[in-house]
């Protein structure tokens, strides 16, 4: 645990945006000995352009730079490029490969920016790292930020008591509004930059041109969950997620007119299945590989918040825990549950775990 | 502060300093007719003369530039346009595997772009390249060669090229030879006319002078495109006005150092063997990289297994002591040295090496402090491991 108020040496990952630089000044104001640490994720970084849709240009590392420099610290950039390609990239899509629906940013948190980033800090003597995360971490407990729009907590939620135990994140009190108006007022010249939204290593925001290119087309059939008639064909299976309606193009409408989503996908045969919109309801989630925030899992069945997706809903939902998995039972259906991505539990605004999805399913229509 | 790091820049010399202070306060052009342009030009002639003198060439060979970089793509790109407009045969450049970016992209740009096609010389583990190599691609096909382009002193690992030998075999088959002698003015007795190059890269900043200024040296029978056009200076080979502060302070800051070179070089080979004896005795693993004997005095090249130069550099840096790894950056990320790559090394001891270059103002104090420091340094950065790598 860290003590609060104790000067420590801190390492502060500084992508380039404002929301690191702040983080990284307010560790210093707190009179910790920082270290700023620009992560270099690509093996071949972008020349300068305009914008900041990545997390890995040139420009990005010149203005954590920058920043760096205002603040007066020193600054470094370390290549992770090879170990993000691994950890990151190659996940993402091997996932989509088996008809999953992964979250990039929560895996970069998991394996780079509080492993690999944090176990080489620890080794060369630095206590924690500092992050530019909308989260709040209180007494080892993480919180949501009191920004809800921002709030990170779902993509840190991957993270182990450990882990948390060397995190610092600076922001958790403060809007993104108040964020930016600081950097403003310490001259950092990040303070207007635009946010990122998009899959950092995927800048033209085309997913599945992007898996296309490293998967190689397939061509498949569409199929009707209903009448199991052909609709439409695809270019590769990879290239969906649970619960999409757009970007179907089906040759053939549906009896009713009703919009039609992607229900499940099958990898092995390579066949997308749509249906009507009711179909995804799910009211009972299974999701495997149960990450305890507190380190200690739960032994009885408990009622608490779940969140399903990144800047998803959260829905309440009874979880009974086994060995390898949680099974959780929601109050309320959920449409559009996509195996892959994370079922986060709240207490509140505290997040007591993770767990991936593996299923989702009406409990009553059990096969 | 421990600066360990000279063959990256050296402190300027002060007469170098108070040399180009004053000619910054003079005004001319140096091509005008007046009075003020006689001068300018008077002062740009006796600073070609004073450099000429102290690298053994004509005053008509020097070429002033803006530093090394540029003297490399001029000899490279224009003697290779030069010799191939002569005959369209010669698109081959004949250039060491260890080269500095300065001519190594130079080449591939020329690969890429015009059409010229390039044979590496290999290096053996010390880095050195044989001139019986040289001579083994020559034989191929000579009359398809344009240049021969080969480092006088390398910039990493600090090995010497024997550079008159390599000359000689290039003119056995008629074919010029370029050197990047950056590293080398200075440091190991340079003689142009001695030495056979037909033209030579040197700049002011790795010797005690300032910054953005530099001069390819030019034999007069080489013809050379220029890369800039304009009102014809320089022979017609570099156009532009000419930086008559920056010729004062180049003239000044070399001739000093050539002259001290024989009393500072000794000096400085001793604080270096100093710094690698105490290294293998703290790091017993350590391994020093270069040729033993036939290399720059002040340039100790290490790799230290299980450790990234990274995070050495960053301890030592937190330390107050400042060296390199040794490596060209591309957005600041340490590339896996080319030049040791090419002496047969793993990409893991590539990654793991640090650069230790001595100079005028180094120190036993400056040594001590790296010795000091060096334990406990590489006992924490093998402990956070090779992170980059993926095991």
């Amino acid at each position: 645990m860290i003590a609060s108020g104790a000067p420590l040496k801190v390492l502060a990952a500084m992508s380039g945006g404002v929301d690191s630089a702040v983080a990284a000044a307010r560790a210093v104001d707190a009179g910790h000995d920082v270290t700023g640490v620009h992560l270099a994720l690509s093996a071949a970084p972008q020349t300068l352009r305009h914008g900041a849709r990545g997390c890995c240009t040139l420009e990005d590392a010149n203005d954590a730079r920058r920043a760096a420099d205002v603040l007066g610290i020193p600054f470094y950039i370390w290549d992770l490029a090879e170990r993000f390609r691994a950890d990151v990239i190659d996940d993402f899509v091997s996932e989509y490969a088996a008809g999953r629906t992964p979250n990039p940013c929560l895996r970069c948190n998991e394996k780079i920016k509080f492993s690999a980033v944090l176990d080489r800090a620890l080794a060369l003597g630095f206590d924690a790292v500092v992050t530019g995360h909308h989260a709040r971490l209180d007494a080892g407990r993480l919180r949501r930020s009191v920004d809800m729009d921002k709030d990170q907590s779902y993509v840190l939620a991957v993270l182990t008591a450990r882990q948390l135990a060397h995190a610092q994140f600076p922001l958790g009190d403060s809007t993104k509004t108040q964020v930016r108006a600081e950097a403003a007022a310490r001259g950092l010249a990040v303070a207007g930059k635009p946010d990122s939204h998009d899959v950092c290593f995927i800048p033209d925001g085309d997913t599945r041109g992007f898996l296309e290119r490293q998967l190689g087309e397939r061509e498949g059939p569409i199929v009707d969950a209903d009448s199991g008639a052909v609709v439409g064909s695809h270019r590769g299976s990879f290239g969906f997620t649970v619960g999409q309606r757009r970007g179907l193009h089906l040759e053939r409408p549906s009896p009713g007119g009703q919009p039609r989503y992607v229900l499940s996908i099958a990898p092995k045969t390579n066949t997308v299945v749509v249906g009507r919109g009711d179909l995804l309801d799910a009211d009972e989630v299974i999701a495997d590989r149960p990450l305890w925030t507190s380190g200690i899992a739960p032994t009885d069945a408990f009622d608490c918040a779940v969140q399903l997706r990144a800047h998803g809903m959260v829905s309440p939902a009874t979880v009974r825990v086994s060995a390898h998995d949680v099974v959780a039972r929601l109050h309320h259906p959920q449409r559009g549950v996509a195996p892959g991505q994370a079922l986060v539990m709240y207490d509140g605004d505290v997040v007591l775990g993770s767990a991936t999805i593996a299923a989702a399913r009406r409990a009553d229509v059990r096969a | 502060m421990p600066y360990l790091d000279h063959a990256a820049t050296t402190p300027m010399l002060p007469e170098a300093i108070a040399a180009l202070s004053a000619a910054l306060g003079e005004l001319g052009n140096a091509s005008s007719l007046h009075g003020s342009g006689r001068r300018a030009r008077r002062r740009v002639e006796e600073s070609r003369e004073q450099l000429a003198s102290a690298l053994g060439a004509r005053p008509s060979e020097i070429v002033f530039t803006a530093g090394g970089t540029e003297a490399d793509n001029l000899a490279v790109k224009g003697i290779y346009w030069a010799r191939r407009d002569a005959d369209p045969r010669r698109r081959r450049i004949v250039a060491s595997s260890i080269e500095h970016h300065a001519v190594m992209d130079a080449v591939d740009w020329l690969v890429t772009h015009e059409g010229a096609e390039v044979s590496w010389l290999p290096v053996d583990e010390h880095g050195t390249i044989a001139p019986g190599a040289l001579r083994a691609v020559l034989a191929e096909d000579p009359d398809s060669v344009a240049l021969v382009t080969v480092m006088w002193a390398n910039n990493e690992v600090g090995t010497v090229a024997p550079v008159a030998e390599l000359a000689a075999v290039a003119h056995e088959f008629g074919v010029p030879l370029h050197t990047d002698a950056v590293q080398a003015v200075g440091a190991l007795p340079v003689d142009f006319a001695a030495c056979g190059a037909d033209a030579l890269t040197m700049t002011g900043h790795k010797l005690g002078g300032a910054y953005g200024a530099g001069a390819l040296l030019l034999r007069r029978d080489v013809d050379c495109v220029p890369l800039l056009h304009g009102g014809g200076q320089e022979r017609d080979v570099r156009s532009g006005t000419l930086d008559v502060p920056g010729a004062v302070g180049l003239a000044a800051a070399t001739s000093l150092a050539v002259e001290r070179r024989s009393r500072l070089a000794p000096r400085i080979a001793v604080l270096r063997d100093s710094l690698v004896r105490g290294m293998r005795e703290t790091v017993p693993d350590v391994i020093l990289n270069g040729h033993p004997t036939q290399r720059l005095p002040g340039i100790a090249h290490l790799s230290f297994p299980g450790c990234e130069g990274d995070s050495l550099l960053m301890l030592l840096d937190a330390r107050g002591i400042e060296c390199s790894t040794g490596s060209a950056c591309s957005a600041g990320v340490a590339q896996p040295s080319h030049v040791l790559i090419a002496m047969g090394a793993s990409t893991a001891q590539a990654r793991g090496s640090l650069r230790f270059s001595l100079g005028h103002t180094s120190t036993a104090e400056d040594v001590s402090a790296v010795l000091d420091a060096i334990g406990p340094v590489v006992e924490r950065a093998r402990r956070a491991g090779l992170t980059s790598v993926v095991s």
